[in-house]
């Protein structure tokens, strides 16, 4: 085996190489991340993303190498602007050790169509991020564990993993497995009648248990071509609503109208992903990569995701600039209805638009400045990026119910259930310099 | 319903596969061992057909799948607060939280 192993003047190139291979079974630590619930028709993910970047870290035969990144990130649509700063640092020891600690953080200024359909008036809120992880590589398996916490005033969130990896055949084979435990907690706030601020309500907590397991094999086929297949299996159990959101019916006293009441959610819910992706090195120096996602679960939902991009640096510049593109593909829940007919229709009744019908398609450009290539002091190189995405989401099954709420004098009401479907374009910009060390 | 009547039809398949012979039953277990054996065995002796030497493209770093890790999970963060779908992602993908 030990023919196999890279040459020394390689090792930082290769280090990156299997660490990508390794990327896909890891990349969804935050699955057990929970699916955003939303108050008032926002709610962070409480786990998700430092759980990826911890367990990005996780990789076969080598471990990350020493860096330290710092983002901006800001996303505006639908009524909803997210920003706030996001630190990741990454300290091997003695070449067996390593240590990541990633800080994330969502400002949040909402005032979307849940929100509006409400009657509820915009509102801000704040989510903080931390993880910690550490791995151990011993010979060419990779041991990984790592603790995230995310806190709200309404929802807090607790994640341990843990992962296992493994070269095989001369490294052309990287196969890999984890398993992760989440325990949430969802509160509500409510507005106090003598002060008229809002609290947390004391008399409502729900719990949620998540478990995720994932396997996943990575390989090298040509010299220019690697691929990387994952498989996840997620499994939530608890409180699953959002306990702000509600579904509509039509008003029994008038059709053209519709009422609220509070959404109701099956208590479990299991799905499965499974995930082949590929990257192809180009003869000029260029990346040409695709990917392909399906996903079923419990709660009738299926998915496909497409994913295509292509890096190109400029020549012998410092510049390196991709663009990619995304679409997405969904078939609502089978609980999932824009308008119900009356109350209590049915054992489960939901209008998140996120458990609806619809497609949505991605367009990213970004580009990356290298400078102190030849490395400075304590800095091996470093880098400034920039990239943006611009989203559009159109929903097949969701209607934009602020049309029905209008007078009906005015000549843009609608009645409910022929309002105008509903779309939104969002923007998302990142910003971010990165620095090895 | 669907999902029950699968299952009892699977379920009723089995004394079937249990009815064989005690004797052909050893036979297929020792066959299916065998063929355990010699996959693992063959898998031993898996030459790499990409010569480490031979990596060079593979290890640019425009190859990574996740070339910014900070990155790469902001932008799952931001797809799966969006998203019904969860999980699996690779070198796409998103979540934040936000509707």
């Amino acid at each position: 085996m030990a023919g196999y192993r890279l040459q020394a003047t390689r090792d930082s190139k290769n280090a990156a190489v299997a660490a990508d291979l390794l990327l896909l079974v890891f990349a969804r630590c935050a699955s057990l991340a929970a699916r955003p619930l939303l108050s008032c028709g926002l709610r962070p993910v409480a786990c998700s993303l430092s759980l990826f970047l911890v367990s990005s870290s996780v990789f076969g035969g080598v471990l990350p190498d020493d860096r330290a990144d710092a983002l901006y990130h800001r996303y505006e649509g639908g009524g909803v602007t997210i920003h706030g700063p996001s630190v990741l640092v990454r300290k091997k020891m003695a070449e067996k050790y390593s240590i990541s600690a990633n800080y994330y953080m969502d400002m949040v200024t909402s005032a979307s169509i849940d929100v509006e359909t409400s009657g509820a008036s915009e509102y801000k809120e704040e989510r903080k991020q931390y993880s910690l992880s550490f791995d151990y590589l011993r010979g060419k398996t990779t041991y990984s564990l790592s603790y995230t916490s995310s806190e709200e005033n309404d929802y807090e969130a607790e994640t341990f993993s843990f992962g296992i990896s493994q070269d095989l055949f001369g490294d052309l084979t990287t196969i890999s497995m984890g398993f992760s435990k989440g325990a949430d907690v969802v509160m509500r706030t409510t507005r106090d009648t003598t002060t008229g601020q809002r609290i947390v309500d004391p008399t409502f907590e729900q719990d949620i248990e998540r478990w995720s397991y994932r396997v996943g094999v990575s390989q090298i086929l040509t010299k220019n071509l690697i691929a990387t297949l994952g498989l996840e299996v997620i499994t939530d159990e608890g409180y699953l609503n959002n306990p702000y959101r509600s579904y509509r019916f039509v008003r029994p006293e008038d059709d053209r109208k519709f009422a609220l009441a509070t959404e109701i959610y099956p208590r479990t819910r299991t799905s499965n992903a499974v995930a082949l992706n590929a990257k192809y090195y180009l003869s000029y120096r260029a990346a040409l990569q695709g990917g392909y996602r399906f996903f079923s679960d419990t709660w009738g939902i299926r998915a496909d995701t497409y994913h295509i991009g292509y890096t190109h640096p400029l020549g012998n510049t410092p510049w390196i600039f991709e663009v990619s593109y995304r679409f997405y593909d969904q078939g609502a829940a089978d609980f999932y209805r824009d308008l119900f007919d009356r109350v209590d229709q049915q054992n489960f009744m939901a209008r998140d638009k996120e458990l609806s019908t619809f497609k949505s398609h991605t367009l990213r450009i970004g580009a990356s400045y290298e400078f102190l290539r030849d490395g400075t002091g304590f800095f091996k190189k470093a880098s400034a990026n920039v990239f943006f995405d611009r989203i559009s989401f159109d929903y097949e099954d969701f209607r934009d119910a602020r049309y029905s709420m209008l007078d009906e004098a005015d000549p843009a009401f609608r009645p409910a259930g022929s309002e105008p479907l509903y779309k939104f374009d969002a923007n998302v910009l990142q910003i971010f310099v990165s620095a090895w060390f | 319903m669907a999902k029950y009547a699968k299952r009892e039809r699977s379920t009723n398949t089995l004394p079937t596969a249990y009815s064989l012979q005690p004797a052909a039953c050893a036979q297929l277990r020792g066959a299916l061992a065998l063929a355990a054996l010699l996959a693992l065995s063959a898998c031993g002796n898996i030459e790499p057909w990409v010569k480490p030497y031979e990596r060079e493209a593979l290890a640019d770093p425009i190859m990574s799948f996740d070339a910014h890790p900070i990155s790469t999970a902001y932008t799952h963060h931001v797809f799966e607060a969006r998203e019904g779908a969860r999980g699996a992602l690779g070198s796409a993908g998103g979540g934040c939280g936000c509707n």
